[in-house]
């Protein structure tokens, strides 16, 4: 092509409706005779319930209907399709024997603060909020525990009767007793234990639902702000509520923000069918700010006792991590897969490590339940291995950039075997850093700290690198070593209409990363179809193929490659249309710039557009060839990718306040290559504020009770736009081989590079070895006073 | 209660609740779902209008209170030049992204740029403040935002 979309930082075609504020978001829409639910959650983390009193509910004016775990009884819990293999997993009892989460609604015990205890619908939603203040509950409390390691102790409160000693599965990768051997040999062993906080997505929009139910046919629609609309409809409705599959409709209207906390099932959208169809008419509910904390899945939380061991020259030669992970009171439906695979099978990073070995025991406790979000697992485990890499340069007295440099996989490496099960496909770590390195002058860093001190401020910077695994997955792989149980391949349906317009079904489920557009790009570079004459349809499991959806930065990369198949197929039945016209053999025939023309002679030349017309018309086709133009591809990638980059910060900290400013935030990233550069950039900025605000505030706090004591945007802190820079961006691209267009992965990746650049370049402006996160005023203030 | 009230210039009395918020009276009454309510007690900022031309959080104050004065919302600025002129930036700077946040930070820059047409960039992400967004990192908002103040001196 003369020039190229793939690789233009195109105008999305989702802007218009967002910008003018049309755009329908879930608490938008409005159905007739529209009802609303409002939850009684437990306010205890563990207790039995001994009596459910609903008299003074049930006479409220307006109360439609009340349910509690009593009324819910013939209907599954939600199962767990995620149970590493190789290891033996521990769950709640199913009616069908597959491992099991929550019941819809507590039946006769809760295990965790805000775990669901009734479910009130009423004709307005004050009514429904009234008559749940009413609902009077007692309760028998029991002891709860709450962290991972107090959990796995021998007397511990068990959480679930059938699993006495909390603990879900215990996972390891790698070779224990090699790495033992080698770190008992080791020139140099620096041991630390590096807790990864518990954290919270926080999206501004908080989840919601809309269920109806149509009693002439028996179908029910389900309007949810969820990444996973196909998993929905499966999971609800055959698995859980005993319907049949094309009875359940899901539709996802506009997203507002998620970072995988909406990438889930959740016991209330189950609740809200059920009551529906009791009721006949739509059930919305809008969850609030509290529940946020309560209902949704909180992320993080690792606590890794880690051991790094090497020469004094800077080589490393084994790593040795233990995690203590819990999942809360029940595991969610993608159970153990983030601490357990996620988090194991990264935490080399970048390097080239000979001996690693990586463990976890996965727990219950009396706490919300945790699932992955931006970045999910492996931003844990690229934050030990960076933090290790600093303390053993700290520990031989080298600088750690040449410490990474010393042990990175270099480039004749790949594909790489890491030791741990992932197979590295493509990489050129030491450019990312060269190209970081060259926009921050180091030599100059004792000037620039003279000048901060002068400012009664102390300067520092960070380096740190990271390589992470993109693109869920090759469905073989994926249920052999992860244990998922369902397919991980992208979908697509190419329909090229009569008039050369095309229409597309994706089956990923776009929240503000611009698939509409993305895909749009593909369509065009790939068959010369005008971007603007792309239809992308999706957000509907009606009519769209079904895929997991998206999370794990696996939309462009395994969606895109689905897309890119379905265009190859109707290239190839236009080409054999074209040799049909003129008359040639197939061979004969080439494309370029959406025409088919005869090779060596460029004035026999048709249009997609003419060809398509041909097809549908039908009038005249050759033997055999059947009328119309489109195609539907299922594809599954050979291999994961792992994109990869260097990040550098320079920090400054206030003496007297212990506050962070973050003078300069520069990333190099690598995602393989991009189509829509200002979109991939975009997701970079958001990794990057993400990553800075989990380092430095966030943090999802529990007292005593299990209560989470700052369920509240005010008190659940995040960087406002004054207190940042602008982020210094520049990318590298190496192709990957295991997507068809060479893209990897690109939405949660950045972020992996964040949290130890950070905690690096605020422990050197201290001049201590190192902090946990987050790195608030107070801690920050409190080091520097101890400073020795 | 009996409410007059001038929405995107458009009169009319209501009879409310005392205790109804504004944001419930403009989505829920009048169907402007263009500002959200996403429940935070003001803190994210997604709700916020313009009272009297001034950006305000619709969530934290009563409907009751904005009586007898004028409120705009994004649905009724589609004729504005700075918000045209902030919109076509916005596309070009890739500054949207799950777009949930966007018509809170559309009006509180047209505020900005309608009091100071020359902001700085810090000028810029003080105004931002009062709008919580966890997609962007406020950088392509930032740079829309100078890239509009420069389109909007040449377009006068």
């Amino acid at each position: 092509m003369t020039t190229s979309i793939f690789g233009s930082a195109v105008i999305r075609k989702e802007d218009n409706g967002l910008l003018s504020g049309k755009s329908q978001f879930m608490a938008d829409i409005v159905l007739p005779e529209m009802s609303f639910m409002a939850l009684l959650d437990s306010p205890y983390a563990h207790a039995i319930i001994k009596k459910i009193d609903l008299s003074q509910a049930k006479i409220v004016d307006g109360v439609l209907d009340i349910l509690i775990g009593d009324d819910i009884k013939q209907y599954n819990p939600l199962p767990v399709l995620m149970n590493p293999a190789g290891s033996e997993g521990h769950f709640p009892p199913h009616p069908w024997g597959f491992p099991a989460g929550q019941t819809i609604l507590a039946i006769n015990k809760v295990r965790h603060v805000g775990e669901t205890v009734a479910a009130v619908v009423a004709t307005s939603l004050e009514i429904a909020q009234k008559a749940v203040s009413l609902i009077n509950v007692e309760y028998e409390i029991l002891p709860h525990v709450l962290d991972a390691r107090s959990a796995i102790a021998s007397g511990a409160p068990v959480v679930h009767e059938s699993i006495p000693d909390n603990v879900c599965q215990y996972v390891s990768w790698g070779d224990r007793q090699k790495t033992s051997e080698a770190i008992k040999n080791a020139e140099v062993v620096v041991r630390k234990n590096l807790p990864y906080q518990l954290v919270s997505a926080c999206p501004v929009e908080p989840r919601a639902t809309i269920a109806d139910y149509n009693p002439d046919d028996q179908t029910y629609t389900l309007w949810t702000n969820t990444q996973i609309p196909h998993i929905n409809r499966a999971v609800l409705s055959g698995l859980v509520l005993n319907i049949p599959f094309n009875k359940l409709r899901v539709i996802v209207p506009e997203v507002g923000g998620s970072y995988g906390c909406k990438g889930y099932i959740y016991n209330d959208t189950a609740i809200a069918l059920v009551l529906a169809e009791r009721l006949c008419r739509p059930v919305k509910w809008v969850d609030s700010r509290e529940g946020i904390f309560q209902r949704t899945v909180h992320a993080r939380g690792s606590d890794i006792d880690a051991t790094i061991a090497g020469s004094k020259n800077g080589k490393i030669n084994a790593l040795y991590c233990s995690n203590f992970a819990t999942l809360g009171a029940y595991s969610t439906f993608n159970g153990p897969g983030a601490p357990a695979a996620l988090t194991g099978m990264s935490i080399t990073g970048a390097y080239a490590i000979e001996n690693p070995f990586y463990e976890v025991n996965i727990s219950y406790t009396n706490r919300q339940m945790v699932g992955p979000m931006r970045g999910a697992g492996r931003t844990e485990g690229i934050y030990v291995i960076e933090r290790l890499i600093d303390l053993f340069a700290l520990e031989i007295g080298m600088d750690p950039i040449q410490v990474r440099r010393i042990n990175y996989i270099k480039n004749d490496q790949f594909p790489y075997k890491n030791g741990l099960g992932f197979t590295y496909d493509t990489g050129n770590y030491e450019l990312a850093l060269e190209l970081a390195l060259k926009q921050v002058d180091l030599a100059n860093i004792e000037k620039l700290r003279s000048d901060a001190a002068k400012r009664n401020r102390l300067l520092g910077f960070g380096v740190s690198s990271y390589a992470a695994v993109t693109g869920v997955g090759p469905s073989p792989y994926m249920h052999n070593v992860i244990g998922l149980n369902g397919g991980t391949y992208g979908t697509a349906h190419l329909r090229i209409h009569q008039s050369g317009d095309a229409q597309l079904h994706i089956g990923s489920q776009p929240h503000g990363q611009g698939h509409v557009t993305v895909f749009s790009q593909l369509v065009t570079e790939e068959l010369g179809i005008p971007f603007d004459q792309i239809e992308v349809i999706h957000s509907d499991t009606k009519g769209n193929l079904p895929i997991g959806g998206s999370y794990g930065s696996r939309s462009f990369q395994i969606e895109g490659g689905a897309i890119i198949m379905a265009c190859r197929k109707i290239k190839k039945k236009a080409l054999l249309m074209a040799a049909y016209i003129f008359n040639v053999a197939e061979d004969s025939i080439a494309y370029a710039d959406g025409n088919f023309f005869v090779t060596g002679s460029p004035e026999k030349s048709i249009t997609l557009k003419s060809i398509s017309n041909s097809l549908h018309n039908a009038w005249d086709l050759p033997e055999g060839m059947d009328p119309g133009l489109e195609a539907i591809s299922y594809w599954d990638p050979k291999d994961f990718a792992f994109p990869f980059g260097t990040h550098i910060a320079v920090v400054e900290v206030d003496q007297s306040t212990g506050v962070i400013e973050i003078i300069r935030y520069i990333s190099v990233d690598d995602y393989g290559r991009v189509c829509n550069p200002g979109i991939v950039d975009g997701q970079t900025h958001g990794n990057i504020y993400a990553g800075i605000s989990q380092a430095l505030i966030e943090q999802v706090v529990h007292n005593e009770l299990g209560e989470v004591t700052n369920a509240k945007s005010l008190d659940y802190g995040s960087p406002r736009a004054s207190s940042l820079p602008l982020f210094e961006l520049s990318r590298t691209e190496t192709a990957t081989p295991n997507s068809p267009h060479g893209g990897k992965g690109a939405g949660d990746v950045a972020i992996n590079g964040v949290p130890p650049t950070i905690v690096s370049a605020v422990c050197n402006a201290i001049g201590i070895p190192h902090l946990d996160m987050p790195l608030t005023p107070e801690k920050v203030w409190n080091a520097i006073q101890s400073r020795t | 209660m009996e409410f007059r009230y001038s929405v995107n210039g458009v009169q009319g009395v209501s009879e409310i609740k005392a205790n109804l918020l504004l944001v419930d009276f403009l989505r829920d009454t009048l169907g402007l779902t263009g500002t959200k309510n996403p429940l935070d007690y003001g803190q994210t900022g997604a709700c916020t209008v313009l009272l009297n031309g001034q950006p305000v959080k619709s969530s934290m104050m009563l409907a009751i209170q904005a009586n007898d004065t004028n409120i705009t919302t994004i649905e009724g600025l589609a004729d504005s030049e700075t918000i045209r002129i902030l919109q076509a930036s916005f596309k070009e700077y890739h500054a949207v992204q799950c777009g949930y946040c966007t018509p809170a930070v559309l009006l509180v820059l047209k505020d900005l740029l309608d009091r100071i047409p020359n902001p700085t960039e810090l000028e810029v992400r003080k105004q931002l403040d009062s709008v919580l967004c966890r997609c962007t990192g406020y950088q392509n908002i930032v740079l829309a935002a100078l890239d509009a103040s420069k389109n909007l001196a040449s377009a006068s």
